[in-house]
């Protein structure tokens, strides 16, 4: 394999890592019911948290958490909103996203392009050294590491595991799960508040390691897409983080092959690329499309195919609660 | 237990009161005096006439996008791409502007339309992808940002300026296509105008015509409104269409009153302030308006804020969002009481 | 297990739903529970299950009281209830849906847990594939997944919600073998709660009556069903038998007509139905039924055959079309699929005749008062529509058909509504057969069918197996038919 495009793979797995992060905290709220919309605001708001954090105490470590604390009272509001007052988990999401953006313009105006800490790389050694493999997967930073770990912790949590039940069976049907004995409301303020708390650490993994520092707007438009790769992932962690490394591969390699053969120009068709991938991949997991190209598929054929394509989301993701 | 009934109306007053404090007291971290700078968004919005009459240009295109999102709530559709939508009446304004030569009202009766039928189009299509199983708010938002992108395309390609690349925005319009101001200001008769022409529109459109019944039974409940006879998909299209076309038209005046040339920012996130006035009034008719033009004045009092503290712009935006979401969450007086009945209830029981 | 109820009181707002009632349940008997709808027999169960706390009163278990703060609470105490719809995940399999509410450690023991689910499925005469998701079994097996949970999770008490409603014949007899069975060899209570006698008469040992909440007596059985009607509703309803008439000229035909879901595909289906005729669907569940129902009216393609409605083929119909030919579809959840919450009488009222470009608000009032009038509607024409009881709902939804219909597609058009309300709706479609009117409705009542139809056409397994006058069956060989018997 040529070294070139070695490098670009690590350098794609290390771009995914935030998203992919973000996608493992999202999923684990929506399974268990609760949207939570704000994402985009909350990576914001973390990312500035984070880097502040860690700018003034020179310890990566406080960065981190204290974005994760960020990221976790996000949710507990939407969480609040929707579990106790019973608001719309969209319109408080939405309202949170826009403060959220505001609020980190307007906080972090004094630490635009300032030179800050960041996560240095952590080679494994001897697995660093397996060709292809190596230069991959094990010459990356912790933050990496996290996230793939992560991603494989949660699809064990959800799908194995007696907590993962109950937690899927809270987005699904709450009142057959109160029925069992779990504790709906307890149960999806968690979760809720866990995945903000990653979407937190998402936020400063960008600011202090993927994208360096702090500057208005750094990682706007970012929490939408991970929204909408939860989506195409099924809910399901693992599928979510093939979507971000294939979201962000496809975007690196059409960059790399733009900028080889028509340069400024391409500025447009790179910035619109997302936005046309998120569309075009919503449109393929939406129903309609697929379905069509599914009917003409043999019988046997439509079901796994189906599984594959399509996913239903939580029944009763964003409905409200009704307990005994 | 019997409550005078003026409680629950005057409630949402309260958390306003706790949002006013919560950003006086980021002010005082920011060793800025609430006072002063309340004093100096007042004085920003309303200090002279010419203040004014800027709040109220702020107003008109805020004003015109919100009346659109009343019917697309109505119709129960969550249309964030309003901002893309009032991106594209922008552009179909500059358009025009930018390619014809006629006498000034069939010029500016051009670029209006030119600039509905964009805004509509962009709505149209979010309303297409719902159709194939895209959410309105995922369709929208990619379809707001590729109207950013082909903003800034327009601007560094085939509508650069003459004198060369400033990236910043198109030559300024002949004098034919810009709307008629007063005085020095940015407030335009015309958009006024026609901004109170669609304030009674859509109050006859929602309150009175057998649309407005339909969009309503197609909001609350899309599968009974079916079998009542309401056509889920021509229904979404038009109250899209017609959302996308009035924020088109929010727009077209910005473009043509508030700047003379298409910018990068054209909008500016009008279109999401739009959302929120529109949350913030509980989706009521009457109070829109009034909720837009406080917004409008919060806004534009800020320019004046800024000046004076060197604080960043976005203090206007954080007002109205912690007012907004304070009042989302605390605003209504019987799901509070539900909340707490619950809650002791819940103490009770364990 | 000896379970009494004291003086169980339980109220949702204005409505009593539980009045002071007082009962005691033997261990080793089957209790049937009887009352017609919004007697109070569904309240009462789930209090007892801890579902719901009551107001006030008092359960015994064995003379000692509890307090139950949810059903895993209840099922500890030995207090298992069996819903109609059970309370099962209709996306986990078998296993997984077995598991959740089970206490054990962090991972799944997939393998153990599995042969633990068998050999209990065998135990009580249940043939269980853990590895099957929920969502692609019959309601039937769904319920004894449920009662197997029930049981593994230490139940002593049953309580079972009108369990045959939608399960086959053959399933009903293997269920009523084992509610036996544990009530004999066991030792366990059962209560059946059930509107239907015969199957109350023919499993249990006691019943007891609820009428408007209060316990209205109680019965040794078997015992004359006169007896236990007269408990429920204070005096004996009486039906006259109804003329069955010629048919008209043809309302609906398919031909070949077949309909795909994701989880059925229906065979093709020839039928015809003319004016002023009435076509029982029967079929278990998820036959097919609802599916060629749908299609009737526009609201599912059709994946194969032709559709022709007064005579003329309809290609790629859609409801709307549909609604304008006359053919109008009554679907079973009323405020899910029928009425706009929050919305007024008299704005239905505008919706469905639309007067020009404008609302005609004094002109929608008149005509909602007078539909009020006819239909005989509990509500005020600015009555939002949430506000009606059931039975109003459906009398106002009648009375939302124009008059001019000319097919009246029906999901189970009495559901849920007391026996005079039924009478009266099914007096409602009798006016409009003889006003030309072909209807076609399908049920889970086998009764209904019988008593209401002119002609029965039975799915099973998403074929139309046979089409057969209703004059010449029975409930049995009807029950028969629909389970797959030939």
């Amino acid at each position: 394999m040529d070294a070139n495009w070695i490098a670009i793979a690590a350098s794609v797995l290390l771009q995914s890592s935030p998203l992919i992060i973000a996608v493992c905290g999202e999923t684990l709220s929506e399974r268990a019911g609760v949207v939570n919309l704000s994402l985009d605001g909350s990576l914001l708001l973390s990312a500035l948290a984070g880097f502040v954090a860690a700018y003034f105490s020179s310890s990566l470590l406080l960065g981190f958490l204290a974005a994760a604390g960020v990221g976790a009272l996000m949710a507990l509001i939407v969480a609040f909103g929707s579990l106790a007052l019973r608001q719309s988990q969209v319109a408080v999401g939405f309202v949170l996203t826009l403060l959220g953006d505001s609020l980190s313009a307007f906080l972090g105006q004094n630490f635009t392009r300032l030179p800050g800490p960041w996560v240095q790389r952590l080679p494994i050694p001897l697995l660093k050294d397996i060709p292809v493999l190596g230069p991959i997967f094990f010459n990356q930073d912790l933050v990496v590491y996290f996230s793939l770990v992560l991603v494989a912790v949660t699809t064990w949590w959800i799908f194995h595991t007696r907590p993962g039940l109950e937690l899927r069976s809270a987005g699904e049907r709450p009142e057959a799960a109160f029925a069992r004995g779990v504790a709906v409301r307890r149960l999806r303020y968690w979760y809720a508040v866990l995945g903000g708390a990653l979407v937190g650490i998402a936020g400063a993994a960008y600011s202090l390691d993927v994208k360096i520092g702090w500057a208005e707007g750094h990682t706007r438009g970012l929490g939408w897409i991970a929204l909408a790769i939860v989506i195409f992932g099924g809910w399901s962690p693992l599928r979510g983080a093939l979507g971000v490394l294939l979201f962000v591969a496809t975007r690196s390699v059409i960059s790399v092959v733009l900028q080889r053969s028509l340069g400024e120009s391409s500025v447009v068709i790179l910035n619109a690329l997302p936005w046309l991938l998120m569309l075009g991949v919503l449109v393929v997991v939406g129903g309609r499309f697929s379905e069509q190209v599914l009917s003409r598929l043999p019988a046997a054929l439509q079901r796994p195919f189906r599984g594959l394509l399509r996913a239903a989301p939580p029944a009763a993701l964003g409905a409200e609660l009704k307990e005994g | 237990m019997s409550r005078p009934a003026w409680l629950p109306r005057l409630w949402p007053l309260l958390p306003s009161f706790v949002a006013l404090l919560l950003t006086s007291l980021l002010l005082l971290a920011f060793g800025a005096s609430p006072p002063l700078a309340f004093g100096a968004i007042w004085e920003g919005a309303f200090g002279n006439q010419d203040r004014l009459l800027t709040t109220v240009a702020f107003w008109i295109p805020l004003m015109l996008s919100s009346l659109g999102l009343l019917i697309s709530f109505r119709a129960g559709l969550w249309n964030i791409g309003i901002e893309g939508q009032f991106i594209l009446g922008a552009i179909g304004a500059s358009w025009v502007a930018l390619s014809l030569q006629l006498p000034a009202p069939l010029q500016i009766s051009l670029q209006m339309l030119a600039a509905m039928a964009a805004g509509a189009l962009w709505a149209g299509l979010a309303g297409v992808l719902k159709r194939w199983g895209v959410h309105e708010i995922f369709g929208g938002l990619a379809l707001n940002n590729l109207a950013i992108i082909l903003t800034n395309y327009l601007i560094a390609g085939p509508w650069q300026p003459p004198e060369g690349g400033s990236f910043r925005g198109t030559a300024p319009f002949h004098a034919d296509a810009l709307l008629p101001l007063v005085g020095a200001t940015r407030f335009s008769v015309v958009a006024l105008g026609l901004a109170l022409l669609a304030f009674g529109l859509v109050v006859l459109a929602l309150r009175n015509s057998a649309w407005g019944l339909r969009l309503k039974a197609l909001g609350r409940n899309p599968r009974s409104a079916l079998l009542l006879g309401v056509s889920s998909r021509r229904e979404t299209l038009l109250a899209m269409a017609f959302c996308g076309a009035l924020a088109g038209l929010g727009g077209a005046v910005r473009v043509l009153s508030w700047f003379d040339s298409l910018r990068q920012s054209i909008s500016g996130g009008i279109g999401y302030l739009a959302l929120m006035v529109v949350i913030l009034a509980a989706f009521r008719l009457l109070w829109t308006p009034l909720v837009a033009f406080f917004f409008a004045a919060v806004l534009s009092g800020s320019v004046v804020l800024q000046l004076r503290t060197q604080l960043h712009s976005s203090l206007g935006n954080i007002l109205t969002g912690v007012l907004v979401l304070l009042v989302l969450l605390f605003g209504n007086l019987d799901s509070l009481r539900a909340w707490w009945a619950e809650w002791r209830a819940g103490r009770r029981r364990s | 297990m000896r379970v009494e109820l004291e003086k169980i009181s339980k109220s949702f707002g204005p409505v009593q739903a539980n009045r002071a009632i007082s009962l005691a349940f033997e261990p080793g008997l089957i209790y049937g529970l009887l009352g017609e709808n919004g007697a109070g027999k569904s309240t009462l169960m789930k209090i007892l299950s801890g579902y719901q706390p009551a107001d006030s009163g008092r359960i015994l278990l064995d003379g000692a009281p509890q307090r139950f703060r949810s059903p895993l609470d209840a099922l500890a105490a030995g207090v298992g209830m069996l819903y109609q719809d059970p309370l099962d995940l209709p996306p986990f399999t078998v296993l997984e849906n077995y598991l959740l509410g089970r206490r054990g450690g962090l991972a799944i023991p997939r393998r153990r847990a599995a042969g633990e689910l068998r050999e209990l499925g065998a135990r009580y005469g249940f043939e269980v594939h853990p590895h099957e998701r929920i969502e692609d079994l019959s309601l039937g097996e769904r319920q004894q997944l449920e009662l197997l949970r029930l049981l593994s999770g230490g139940a002593r008490l049953l309580i079972l919600d009108e369990p045959t409603t939608g399960i086959s014949a053959a399933q009903k007899e293997l269920l009523f073998n084992s509610l036996r069975s544990l009530a004999r060899d066991e030792g366990k209570t059962l209560i059946l709660v059930s509107h239907k006698l015969d199957e109350v008469q023919e499993l249990c040992n006691r019943a007891y009556v609820l009428r408007k909440g209060e316990l209205a007596g109680e019965a040794e059985l078997p015992c004359p069903n006169k007896r236990l009607v007269g408990l429920m509703f204070g005096q004996l309803p009486s039906r006259p038998a109804r003329p069955r008439p010629e048919a008209g000229p043809p309302r609906l035909e398919l031909r070949g007509a077949a309909v795909r879901s994701p989880r059925l595909r229906t065979q093709p289906t020839d039928l015809q139905v003319g004016a002023g005729e009435v076509l029982g669907l029967a079929g278990l569940e998820g036959s097919g039924q609802e599916l060629l129902l749908r299609a009737c009216a526009g609201l599912l393609p059709l994946a194969a055959g032709e559709l022709y409605l007064s005579g003329v083929p309809q290609r790629r119909l859609d409801y709307l079309t549909a609604r304008q030919l006359g053919v109008h579809y009554l679907a079973a959840g009323r405020l899910e699929e029928g009425l706009v919450s929050g919305m007024t009488l008299s704005e239905h009222m505008a919706l469905v005749n639309p007067n020009g470009l404008f609302v005609d608000r004094a002109a929608s009032k008149a005509q909602a008062a007078e539909r009020i009038r006819q239909y005989q509607v509990v509500a005020r024409p600015r009555s939002r529509v949430e506000e009606l009881s059931g039975g109003n709902q459906q009398r106002f939804l009648f009375g939302l058909l124009p008059p001019d219909a000319q097919l009246i597609l029906a999901e189970h058009p009495t559901r849920g509504l007391d026996l005079r309300s039924s009478d009266w709706i099914w007096g409602q479609l009798d006016e409009r057969r003889k006003q030309g009117a072909a209807i076609v409705f399908l049920s889970a009542e086998l009764d209904e069918i019988l008593e209401r139809s002119d002609r029965i056409a039975v799915f099973f397994a998403g074929r139309l197996s046979r089409v057969l006058p209703a004059g010449e069956t029975s409930v049995d060989e009807l029950g028969h038919l629909i389970g797959g018997g030939a």
